[in-house]
């Protein structure tokens, strides 16, 4: 079934890509990087069942720091929130020139 | 697919085929509901759909003899993850969604389209390389070692020998994360007054 889950893994990380790119919604868009991230865990997982299973313990870190990412993204996110009143990604043009 | 190809582990016949159907009908649901959460206007009803997900990947992992990372799957990112999320859409009150849409114009969506199909024929093309057949474990050889030392050894074995060190390092990572979340949320007095 490598075929086939990594046929599954490459449709998902493409609908992440396309979400990233089309959605203004921080949080949104941060989920999409979230399901990205686990269209790789299903590439890592299908390859562990045919290379062994060091892919899964890759998968481990690689959620480890999916929590770790999602829980300093998110106090960003709420920092932003207090700055502006919007998580519009629109409205977040500091860096703008 | 083939008729002839036969899933490791499995015996041949109606069971095999049973599987394949599963195999199919979860990485359907997993690409259908992933759809949707990137096109639904309202955050709470995209994270749901992302949670759906989730869980097939869950059910595409115990398919492919990987059933403690399934667990995880659920636990951690389901469970967990995707609360964390909610919680904050919740807190910031951002659930209607209803005044602002978010979603780009046409121009954005048809460049973004674009680079998704380039970037689907490019994931599509390197899937097509040749692995080394040395490094090939023989035929249903995962599901022979699950059965045979459960479906943690497998994973805990490495994880605590080849990758020892990545795992130390994991934790400073969790730490920094803490204390990198406490002082971003962390409101200031002078812009607050209490």
């Amino acid at each position: 079934m490598l075929a086939e889950a990594l046929f599954f893994s490459a449709v998902l990380f493409t609908i992440g890509v396309f979400g990233v790119l089309i959605r203004r919604n921080a949080i949104i868009v941060f989920m999409c990087v979230e399901l990205m991230l686990n269209a790789v865990n299903l590439t890592f997982v299908a390859f562990a069942q045919s290379y062994g299973a060091g892919g899964q313990v890759f998968v481990f870190f690689v959620m480890t720091v999916a929590a770790a990412e999602a829980a300093v993204g998110l106090a960003i996110i709420i920092a932003l929130f207090r700055h502006r009143q919007s998580v519009n990604l629109q409205n977040i043009n500091l860096l703008k020139g | 697919m083939q008729a002839t190809v036969v899933a490791p582990g499995m015996p041949h016949g109606t069971l095999s085929l049973l599987y394949t159907f599963h195999f199919y009908l979860f990485g359907l649901i997993a690409i259908v509901s992933a759809l949707l959460f990137v096109t639904r206007k309202s955050p709470v009803a995209a994270a749901l759909w992302l949670v759906n997900t989730m869980f097939c990947l869950a059910a595409l992992y115990v398919l492919l003899d990987a059933q403690f990372i399934g667990a995880i799957q659920v636990l951690v990112y389901a469970g967990a993850i995707m609360v964390v999320f909610l919680f904050v859409i919740m807190l910031l009150n951002l659930g209607q969604g209803g005044d602002v849409t978010d979603a780009r114009g046409l121009g954005w969506k048809l460049t973004g389209g674009a680079v998704s199909l380039v970037m689907l024929a490019q994931i599509f093309a390197l899937t097509r390389a040749k692995t080394p057949i040395n490094l090939t474990l023989p035929d249903g050889f995962t599901a022979r070692q699950v059965e045979q030392t459960g479906a943690i050894a497998p994973v805990a074995g490495p994880l605590f020998n080849e990758y020892l060190l990545a795992f130390e390092v994991t934790s400073v990572l969790l730490l920094a994360a803490v204390v990198g979340t406490v002082i971003l949320s962390k409101q200031r007095g002078d812009e607050h007054a209490r």
